[in-house]
């Protein structure tokens, strides 16, 4: 972002970052900065909440005020929550399945009536939602000890297959779910925790890396710290 | 450590491409008649657009009135859900529509774009190609100021 910045600048637009990372930004040093000390993912703060984001836009644009380069910080912090979206769990109904795809299965109704609210899907970097069940099919095996390189990923790219299924998840369990809006990381969490596909691929990813897999192959399917 | 701590303190350590003698442009008008545009390096495109592949330096352009966005960062170090709730967590777009109403900002851009924030060390392509090709479809629509925002 911060380059961007400079290159903008450069062609005679005023611009104003909203950073996420102070280090970053202190050291690019864009000609204008707000830095916003919000969950990383949510540059205005707090989703569905318009005068929490205007009040982060009216800051940002009275930046443009400074007659030189400018980085302030956004009084408020919002820290992540790492407490798992508190979002029941389909039964198991098929018991001849593994349990990560009789669970898929059982969110693809609220995962179609999520995609049908918002009018678009983030599902399908590489694979569609009917082809999900299969990827965790597979990521069973390998979870088991099957040679990854020896079971084919419907998609292939672990990391873009990875995406999709958590995303499918993801969309499903915020279309299950009702109160206040769950904070950053709580739907990361209750998938990588509570359900079996986020098991099945953070054992999936152990047994790839033991296997020798590729670093970037196995390591970016979950988050870092994960 | 969080997640989030754990990916800021990464930050922290990452090399970070150099601008010699900066420039600094200062706004030609007032914000109340100045147009403005959203450019964000989350990734965002339409459903139909081409996909943003790994390290792509290339931008997509979002119309006015496209809502039906999807995110297509490749980090899974950052939260989603918060865009799946509500995209003006990202892309403010609904918010700019309001302060334009409002009469606080000049214009809401026709366009609006969108990279991929996981680009090359160098950030050479972006520096070089797509960021100035970028300017200048921004510049070309009459924009004063354009707010950057990340994922």
């Amino acid at each position: 972002m911060s380059a961007l910045a400079h290159v903008f600048e450069a062609a005679g637009l005023a611009t104003i970052v909203l950073a996420s990372m102070h280090d970053v930004v202190e050291r690019m040093a864009p000609p204008r900065a707000l830095f916003c000390n919000f969950p990383l993912g949510r540059p205005l703060g707090k989703p569905a909440d318009a005068e929490f984001q205007h009040d982060v836009l009216r800051r940002a644009f009275g930046l443009l005020a400074a007659d030189g380069p400018v980085l302030e910080t956004h009084p408020v912090v919002i820290e992540s929550d790492e407490t798992p979206l508190a979002c029941s769990i389909p039964p198991r109904f098929d018991p001849n399945l593994p349990p990560a795809v009789d669970e898929a299965q059982g969110l693809r109704a609220a995962y179609e009536r999520a995609r049908a609210e918002r009018g678009a899907t983030s599902v399908g970097r590489i694979i569609d939602a009917d082809t999900i069940p299969r990827a965790l099919a597979v990521l069973h095996e390998w979870a088991g000890g099957a040679n990854w390189e020896e079971h084919p990923l419907p998609g292939t790219n672990t990391v873009a297959v990875c995406h999709d299924i958590r995303t499918y998840y993801e969309e499903a369990a915020l279309e299950l779910v009702t109160g206040p809006t769950p904070g950053g990381r709580a739907a990361e969490a209750w998938f990588f925790e509570q359900t079996e596909a986020g098991k099945t691929i953070l054992a999936a990813r152990q047994v790839m890396k033991a296997q020798g897999a590729p670093h970037p192959f196995w390591f970016y399917m979950a988050p870092g710290h994960r | 450590m969080t997640g989030d701590a754990v990916m800021r303190s990464l930050g922290g350590t990452m090399a970070v491409p150099e601008f010699e003698d900066p420039a600094f442009t200062t706004p030609a008008r007032p914000l109340a008649e100045s147009t403005v545009a959203i450019v964000t390096s989350a990734a965002l495109h339409r459903m139909n657009d081409d996909r943003f592949a790994q390290g792509d330096t290339s931008y997509r352009t979002i119309e006015r009135a496209d809502r039906d966005l999807v995110l297509g960062h490749w980090s899974p170090n950052f939260d989603r859900s918060g865009f799946a709730i509500d995209l003006n967590v990202v892309y403010p777009i609904d918010r700019l529509e309001e302060l334009a109403e409002a009469g606080v900002i000049g214009a809401v851009a026709p366009h609006h774009y969108a990279f991929a924030g996981n680009q090359p060390d160098t950030v050479s392509e972006l520096r070089l190609d797509t960021g100035p090709a970028c300017a200048a479809d921004l510049l070309a629509d009459g924009v004063d100021v354009v707010v950057l925002t990340p994922v």
